[in-house]
C-alpha cells in the first residue's frame, strides 16, 4: 500500500496483482463458521486497491504454485512455508504478467531486513535474479539502501522521492502511513499464508504421508482448513465440522466422500478421507457418535453414506474419551 | 446485450471473484452476468472488483444460504 502511494505520487500508473496459491488467508474460517459470521469478510488486497484508487487483477496460481512448495530451492521457513522460493515465483509471474500487459516495471512493498527469510539483504538480490526480474524489480520503501534500479537510472522515477527504511521495526511504515492520511491498514505482521500455521502445515504433511503423494488439488488444501482432523488408523482420517457453518461447508464434499452422521441425535457431519474396512466403519461410526449430543448415550444410530448412493445405518456405543487417543488429533 | 451465468458455488474467497474477473474478460461491454455463491463475502468482494474495474453492480441479494450479484459488464476504464 505505501509502497503503491510512493510510486503513484511521482505520478506513475500503478496496477496491482495479487496471486491466489490457495494457501492465502482471507476470512475463509471466518466465512465457513457461523460463529463468525459477524467478522468484516473484506478481501484485503481488492480493500488495498480501492483505497488506493487502483485497478487490481487477481491472478490463480495453485497449479504452477505446486512446484514452489514441493520442490522449494531454498528450503522451508518455520513450518511448511517456502517464503523465499514463493517471492521469487511471484515476481517472476509478476514479470509475466507486465510483459503481457505492456507495463514497464514491478515494484513491492519489501523492506530489506524486515522478515527472517525473505527480506534480508542476502535474499533480496536472489529475488531480483531468480525471478528475472533483475533491475526492473523496484522496492520503493528501502530502495536508497539498494543499487538504483533501471528505473532509477533512467530518470522513470526519482530515487530521491523514494525511502530507505530497514529493520524489523513497522515505526517508520507507520509514519509514513499516517502522512499518506492511510487510517487503516492490513496488519502489519504479516500471517497471510496458511503455509506459516504449525497446525496447518502438520495436517499437509500427514495428508501427504498418509497418501504417499505430496501432489493435491484446491480442495484437499480447503478441506485442510476446515474442522477437526482425526486420524485413528495410517489409512483414514475423519473431518469432523465442529459447528453448524463448518457442517454446512462440509455438506459440499457429500458426493466425493464417505460421510457419516448420527440420526438419532443431533451432531456433525463427518467425512472421512481414505477406505474403511468393516471395522474401521464402526470406529468411525463411535468417533461421529462421541462428538454428538449423544456421546453419553448407550447407543448412537450413526448412518454411513458411500459415494455410490449406498448407505448402512450401524447402532454404536460412543468412544470413551479415555479411548481416543490424543495422538489422534492432527 | 447478452446474459450469463456463473455458477461459483462451494468456493471460497478469493474464487468467486477470479472467477467473475476471467468471465467478464471474455464479455462484451453492456453484457450481464449473474453471479451464484455460496461465501457471503462475496457480497463485498464482487462489488468492490466491479468498482475497481469499471463494471457496474445491478443487483445483490441473498436467498437460501446464496449470494447473488448480477454484474453489468463496463467497457474496462
Amino acid at each position: 500500500m505505501l509502497a503503491t502511494k510512493a510510486i503513484m505520487e511521482q505520478g506513475i500508473h500503478v496496477e496491482g496483482i495479487n496471486f491466489f496459491t490457495g494457501f492465502c488467508v482471507e476470512g475463509h474460517t471466518h466465512a465457513i463458521r457461523k460463529k463468525d459470521k459477524q467478522k468484516p469478510k473484506r478481501n484485503n488486497a481488492l480493500w488495498v486497491a480501492e483505497q488506493l484508487g487502483i485497478k487490481l487483477h487477481i491472478v490463480d496460481v495453485i497449479e504452477p504454485y505446486k512446484d514452489v512448495l514441493l520442490n522449494p530451492k531454498h528450503g522451508y521457513g518455520a513450518n511448511m512455508n517456502p517464503c523465499l522460493d514463493c517471492k521469487c515465483f511471484m515476481v517472476s509471474k509478476a514479470l509475466e504478467w507486465i510483459k503481457e500487459h505492456d507495463f514497464d516495471f514491478i515494484i513491492t512493498g519489501e523492506v530489506v531486513g524486515q522478515r527472517p527469510k525473505s527480506q534480508r539483504a542476502q535474499t533480496m538480490p536472489i529475488v531480483q535474479e531468480e525471478s528475472g526480474a533483475g533491475d526492473l524489480l523496484v522496492r520503493p520503501l528501502c530502495a536508497k539502501k539498494l543499487p538504483p534500479t533501471l528505473p532509477e537510472r533512467e530518470g522513470w522515477i526519482d530515487r530521491e522521492k523514494l525511502f530507505e527504511f530497514s529493520g524489523r521495526s513497522r515505526k517508520p511504515q507507520m509514519a509514513l502511513a499516517e502522512q499518506y492520511d492511510f487510517k487503516d491498514y492490513a496488519t502489519p505482521a504479516g500471517g497471510c499464508c496458511f503455509l506459516t500455521d504449525e497446525t496447518y502445515s502438520r495436517k499437509l504433511v500427514d495428508m501427504w504421508q498418509a497418501r504417499s503423494d505430496r501432489d493435491y488439488d484446491l480442495d484437499d488444501i480447503m478441506l485442510l482448513k476446515v474442522g477437526r482432523h482425526i486420524r485413528p488408523r495410517p489409512h483414514f482420517k475423519l473431518i469432523v465440522g465442529r459447528e453448524e457453518g463448518e457442517n454446512k461447508y462440509l455438506e459440499g464434499y457429500k458426493k466425493q466422500f464417505t460421510y457419516l452422521r448420527s440420526t438419532s441425535h443431533t451432531g456433525p457431519l463427518v467425512l472421512v478421507d481414505g477406505k474403511l474396512s468393516s471395522d474401521d466403519l464402526e470406529l468411525a461410526a463411535r468417533l461421529t457418535a462421541r462428538f454428538g449430543h449423544g456421546k453419553t448415550a448407550e447407543s448412537v444410530d450413526v448412518e454411513a453414506v458411500f459415494p455410490d448412493g449406498a448407505t448402512q445405518t450401524l447402532s454404536v456405543e460412543p468412544i470413551a474419551p479415555s479411548q481416543l487417543k490424543e495422538e489422534w488429533y492432527v | 446485450m447478452s446474459s450469463y451465468t456463473l455458477d461459483a458455488r462451494r468456493m471460497l474467497c478469493p474464487m468467486p471473484v477470479i472467477k467473475t474477473q476471467d468471465k467478464v474478460n471474455e464479455l462484451q461491454a453492456g453484457d450481464q452476468l449473474t453471479v451464484i455463491c455460496t461465501d457471503p463475502g462475496a457480497l463485498n468482494d464482487i462489488p468492490a472488483w466491479c468498482r475497481i474495474n469499471g463494471h457496474k453492480v445491478l443487483e445483490t441479494k441473498e436467498q437460501d444460504d446464496e449470494v447473488i450479484v448480477i454484474v453489468e459488464v463496463g467497457n474496462g476504464t
